[in-house]
C-alpha cells in the first residue's frame, strides 16, 4: 500500500464516518430536541396536545396538592398560568415560589402531565430558561437568585 | 493574616509562571541551555507558591475563617472535618485553585522524572504549561479571588450543599481535574514537538504514560460522579446525559483516542500529525468542559447561575488556546512525516478505526451539547437535547468500535489476517450467540428485546475476545500448563493492562445494556405493613421514624426484603434528610446488592390522605448496574497496570535488551499476533 492510497483509506475512513455521524444527527435531532415554553408562550403560541415539551415557569404559592403519589400544581410565570400534574416522589428542592421545570405532554383541558421534574442542585439556582422568561414578562428582580451558591 | 499570605502567594505564583513561559523558550530557541534549565527551579517555585495558597485557602475552611468571603458563602462550624475540608473544592474560587496546583504539581513531574528527556522539548513544554497557568492564575486574581474578605465577619457561614457532603463527591472533582488537567501534559509536549517540528518514537513513550495517568483520573472521576448520583439524588438512573457529565466525557473520548493513537505513534512512528491534533483537541475539550461548568451557559442539574465576566474570560482563554494551538499546528504539522505505511486490515487499520469512531463520537456529542447554546444565539427558540438523542447517535457509533475491539489485538502490525483472527474467536462468536439467544428467551422473546440482547451479545463478544486473544498469547492449551504459565507471567503489563481495560469496558456495556433495558420503577403510597412484589422480590414496609443527624433532621423508612419465597433478605432504611444549613432537603436511597442486581428503595413525603404512617415510597429494581462499577474500575485497574509497564518502555537500552530475549524465546508462527515480543508488544489498549 503507498502512502498516496494509504492517505485514500484515511480520507473515505473520515467521510465515512462524518457522513454516518451526519445522518444520525438527523434522524435524531428532530425527535429529540424539546422546546421551552413559558406559560405566556403557551398562551401565545398553542402546542398539540401528545408533543412533548418543557413547561418552565414559578411554583404558584399555595398551589400544590398531593393526592397519594400524585402532585398538582400550577406552573406560572406572573401573567399565565398552566395546572401541571405529576406522578412521582417530587425533586428535593421543589418548593412553592421557586423556579422548576417540567417536561411533558397537554393533555384535554389544558392540563400538563408532566413526566419529569427537573431537580436542581442548588436552592439558590433559577433554571436559566425560568429566569429568562421572568425577564421577559417583567417581574425579574435583579438579586431575586442570588450570587453563586455552592455547586459543584 | 494568612488569607493574605495566599493570596501573597498566587500574586508571586503569577510572576514565576510568567518568567517560567518566556525564558526557557527564548532558551529553547537561541540553544542556551542555561535559560531552558531555568525551567526547572521555577516549576518548582511556581508549585511552591501555589500549594502555599492553596494551603492558606484550606486553613481558613478547617478553622472556619467566615471573615473570607469565600468560606462564609460554602461553610459551616456544624460540618463534619472532611467537608470542611472538601468544601475547599466544592465551589467555583477553590476549584480554580485546585486546577492551577494540579497544574502545577503535573509541571514539578516534568522536572523531576524528565531527567533523560531533551533539554529543549522540556523547556517548551513547560513553558507552554506555564501559559495556561498565567491564564488561569490571571482569571482566578481578576475574577474569582477566593481570599476576598468581607468586613464585618459574620457570626457563621451558609453551608455547603448537603448534596455535596458526601464521601463520593468530595473526591470527584479532583478526580475529574486530575484527569482534565493530566491532559495538559499531551498538550504541552504537542506544541512543543510542534515548535520543534519533530515528533519521533521518544515523544510518543513520553506522552503515554501521562496520557494513561490522566486517562485513569478521568475515568475513575466520572464514575464517581455517576456513582454518587446514581445513590445520592434518588432518581435510580447513574448518566443523565447533562450537559455537565458530557462536559466531562468528551475529553474522556477524545482522550481514549489519544492513548490509542500514541501506541501507533510510539510502535510504528506514523500517525504521527493526527495524535498531535487529538493531544490539542483532548485538552481544548477539557477547558471548553471547565467553561461549560464554571460558566453557567447551560442549563445543567449541576450548573449554577454567575457572573457573566467569568464566562466571557474563560471563553476569550478558551479562544486563545484554541485558535493559537490550531494556527500552530496548520503552520507546522504538514512538515511532519509519517513513517510505516500500513494495509486498512491491520493493528493500525483497527486503532484507526478506533480513532475514528471515539472522535466522531465526541464530536456529536459536542454537538448536542451545544446546540441549545447555538439555538437561543440564532433565536431558534429555546430548546435542551435529551438521552433519546444522545443514545440514537452515539450507540450506532459504538457498536462497530466494541465488535473491532476484539478482532483489533489479535491483527498484527503493518498487515493483518482478518480471516486467521477470525477464526480464532470463533469462541467468542459462540459466546455472543449463546448470549444473544439465551437473553432473549430469557427476556419472553418480543421483538422490542431484540436490540437489548444483541447489545449483551456484543458485550459477550469483546469479553470473550479479550480471553481468547490473552490465551492466544500464553498458548493456552497449545502448549503444556508450564510453557503457558511460563508465556503468562513473562507477558509485558502493558498487556495484562489492555486485557482488563478491555474486559472492564465489556463489563460495562453489559451494565449499560442490561440495566437500561431491564429496570423496573414502581411509584405507590403504603401503610405500615403493606407489601409490594416487584422483580421476584417482596418489599414489605414496617414503618418510619424521625432520626436526628449532626447536622440534618430525617425521616427514615424501614422495609424488609424479602426473596420470593418469603424469607427475609435484608432491611432497607431510606432517609429523607433536612438540613439546617442551608436548609435544603436531600434523599438517601438505601440500596441491597446481590452483586449483579441492585434493589433500591426511596421514600418520599407522608402521605397523610391515606392515612397515619402512610408515605410515597418508590422502588427499583436496578439489574447489572454492579457491572459498571465494575466495569470502570477494572479499566482504571488496566491504566494503572499498565502503567507500571512504564519503566520497561523509557530508555532505549533496556529496550533492546528485552526485545532480544522475547525474540530468542519466541516460537510464534508469523501469522500470530507479531510484535509479540516482551517489549514492543502492544501495549495497546493501556
Amino acid at each position: 500500500m503507498t502512502r498516496k492510497k494509504r492517505r485514500l483509506y484515511f480520507i473515505a475512513l473520515g467521510m465515512l464516518a462524518l457522513g454516518a455521524a451526519t445522518a444520525l444527527v438527523l434522524s435524531a435531532i428532530g425527535d429529540s430536541l424539546l422546546y421551552f415554553y413559558s406559560p405566556t408562550d403557551l398562551e401565545e403560541r398553542p402546542v398539540a396536545e401528545g408533543q412533548r415539551f418543557r413547561l418552565g415557569g414559578l411554583v404558584e404559592e399555595g398551589s400544590v396538592e398531593k393526592d397519594g403519589e400524585t402532585v398538582r400544581f400550577v406552573v406560572t410565570d406572573l401573567i399565565h398560568t398552566v395546572p401541571v400534574a405529576f406522578t412521582g416522589i417530587l425533586p428535593d428542592l421543589f418548593r412553592e415560589g421557586q423556579g422548576v421545570v417540567t417536561e411533558g405532554r397537554l393533555s384535554g383541558a389544558g392540563l400538563f402531565v408532566a413526566d419529569s421534574v427537573l431537580a436542581k442542585h442548588d436552592e439558590t439556582y433559577m433554571p436559566k430558561e425560568v429566569a429568562d422568561s421572568l425577564k421577559d414578562s417583567g417581574y425579574w428582580k435583579e438579586g431575586a437568585a442570588p450570587d453563586a451558591g455552592p455547586a459543584q | 493574616m494568612i488569607p493574605e499570605i495566599g493570596h501573597y502567594a498566587l500574586t508571586l505564583a503569577l510572576c514565576v509562571a510568567v518568567v517560567q513561559a518566556i525564558v526557557p523558550m527564548v532558551g529553547a530557541q537561541r540553544g542556551d541551555l542555561a535559560l531552558m534549565n531555568l525551567c526547572r527551579p521555577a516549576s518548582v517555585a511556581l508549585f511552591l507558591t501555589i500549594a502555599v495558597a492553596f494551603a492558606a485557602l484550606t486553613h481558613s475552611y478547617i478553622v472556619s475563617d467566615f471573615s473570607v468571603a469565600n468560606v462564609y458563602l460554602n461553610s459551616h462550624t456544624d460540618k463534619p472535618l472532611l467537608y470542611k475540608i472538601s468544601g475547599v473544592w466544592g465551589n467555583h474560587e477553590g476549584s480554580l485553585l485546585l486546577w492551577i496546583l494540579i497544574l502545577a504539581v503535573f509541571s514539578v513531574a516534568v522536572s523531576v522524572f524528565g531527567r533523560n528527556l531533551p533539554p529543549a522539548l522540556r523547556a517548551r513544554a513547560l513553558a507552554v504549561q506555564a501559559m495556561i497557568v498565567v491564564g488561569f492564575l490571571l482569571f482566578i486574581l481578576f475574577t474569582s479571588n477566593p481570599f476576598e474578605r468581607i468586613d464585618p465577619a459574620p457570626l457563621n457561614g451558609r453551608g455547603l450543599n448537603p448534596l455535596l457532603q458526601d464521601p463520593g463527591l468530595a473526591f470527584h472533582p479532583p478526580m475529574l481535574y486530575l484527569g482534565y488537567v493530566g491532559f495538559s501534559m499531551a498538550f504541552s509536549f504537542a506544541i512543543a514537538a510542534l515548535i520543534e517540528g519533530r515528533v519521533d518514537a521518544a515523544w510518543a513513550r513520553w506522552v503515554r504514560p501521562w496520557t494513561l495517568l490522566a486517562w485513569i483520573f478521568l475515568t475513575l472521576g466520572i464514575a464517581l460522579g455517576s456513582w454518587w448520583a446514581y445513590y445520592e439524588l434518588g432518581w435510580g438512573g447513574w448518566w443523565y446525559w447533562d450537559p455537565v457529565e458530557n462536559a466531562s466525557f468528551i475529553p474522556w473520548l477524545a482522550g481514549t483516542a489519544l492513548l490509542h493513537s500514541a501506541i501507533v505513534v510510539e510502535k510504528r512512528d506514523t500517525l504521527k500529525s493526527w495524535t498531535i491534533l487529538l493531544a490539542i483537541v483532548t485538552f481544548s475539550l477539557s477547558l471548553l468542559g471547565t467553561f461549560l461548568v464554571r460558566s453557567g451557559v447551560i442549563t445543567s442539574v449541576h450548573a449554577f447561575a454567575t457572573d457573566p465576566t467569568r464566562g466571557v474570560f474563560i471563553l476569550v482563554l478558551l479562544a486563545v488556546t484554541v485558535v493559537g494551538s490550531f494556527s500552530l499546528y496548520a503552520w507546522r504539522a504538514p512538515q511532519m512525516k509519517g513513517g510505516g505505511v500500513f494495509a486498512p486490515i491491520s493493528r493500525e487499520g483497527t486503532l484507526l478505526l478506533n480513532n475514528v469512531l471515539l472522535s466522531t463520537a465526541a464530536a456529536t456529542v459536542l454537538l448536542g451539547t451545544l446546540y441549545p447554546l447555538f439555538a437561543d444565539a440564532l433565536h431558534l427558540g429555546k430548546v435542551s437535547v435529551g438521552p433519546p438523542f444522545f443514545n440514537a447517535v452515539f450507540v450506532p457509533l459504538m457498536v462497530p468500535m466494541l465488535i473491532v475491539m476484539a478482532l483489533g489485538p489479535l491483527l498484527a502490525w503493518k498487515r493483518g489476517d482478518a480471516l486467521g483472527a477470525a477464526k480464532r474467536l470463533w469462541l467468542a462468536l459462540v459466546a455472543a450467540a449463546g448470549v444473544f439467544a439465551a437473553t432473549y428467551v430469557a427476556a419472553g422473546g418480543q421483538a422490542t428485546h431484540v436490540g437489548a440482547a444483541f447489545g449483551m451479545g456484543v458485550g459477550a463478544w469483546l469479553l470473550i475476545g479479550t480471553l481468547v486473544e490473552w490465551a492466544e498469547r500464553v498458548h493456552l492449551f497449545r502448549a503444556s500448563p508450564g510453557v503457558s504459565l511460563r508465556r503468562a507471567v513473562g507477558l509485558p503489563r502493558a498487556a495484562y493492562g489492555m486485557t482488563l481495560a478491555h474486559i472492564g469496558t465489556a463489563l460495562l456495556v453489559m451494565g449499560v445494556v442490561g440495566n437500561t433495558a431491564w429496570k423496573t420503577e414502581s411509584i405507590q403510597v403504603m401503610s405500615p405493613g403493606e407489601t409490594l412484589a416487584m422483580a421476584g422480590h417482596i418489599y414489605r414496609f414496617e414503618g418510619a421514624d424521625r432520626v436526628d443527624g449532626p447536622n440534618y433532621d430525617a425521616i427514615r423508612g424501614h422495609f424488609t426484603l424479602l426473596d420470593g419465597d418469603g424469607d427475609r433478605i435484608t432491611e432497607l432504611a431510606p432517609e429523607k434528610r433536612r438540613y439546617t444549613q442551608p436548609p435544603q432537603a436531600t434523599t438517601e436511597a438505601a440500596i441491597h446488592t446481590s452483586g449483579l442486581h441492585d434493589y433500591y428503595a426511596v421514600i418520599g413525603d407522608a402521605a397523610t390522605d391515606h392515612g397515619a404512617g402512610a408515605y410515597v415510597t418508590r422502588f427499583y429494581y436496578e439489574p447489572f448496574v454492579p457491572l459498571l462499577w465494575y466495569g470502570a474500575l477494572l479499566m482504571g485497574v488496566g491504566g494503572v497496570v499498565s502503567l507500571t509497564d512504564r519503566r520497561h518502555r523509557i530508555g532505549a537500552p533496556a529496550r533492546r535488551r528485552a526485545e532480544a530475549a522475547a525474540r530468542a524465546a519466541s516460537t510464534r508462527a508469523s501469522s500470530g499476533p507479531s510484535g509479540g515480543s516482551g517489549v514492543t508488544a502492544p501495549g495497546r489498549a493501556s
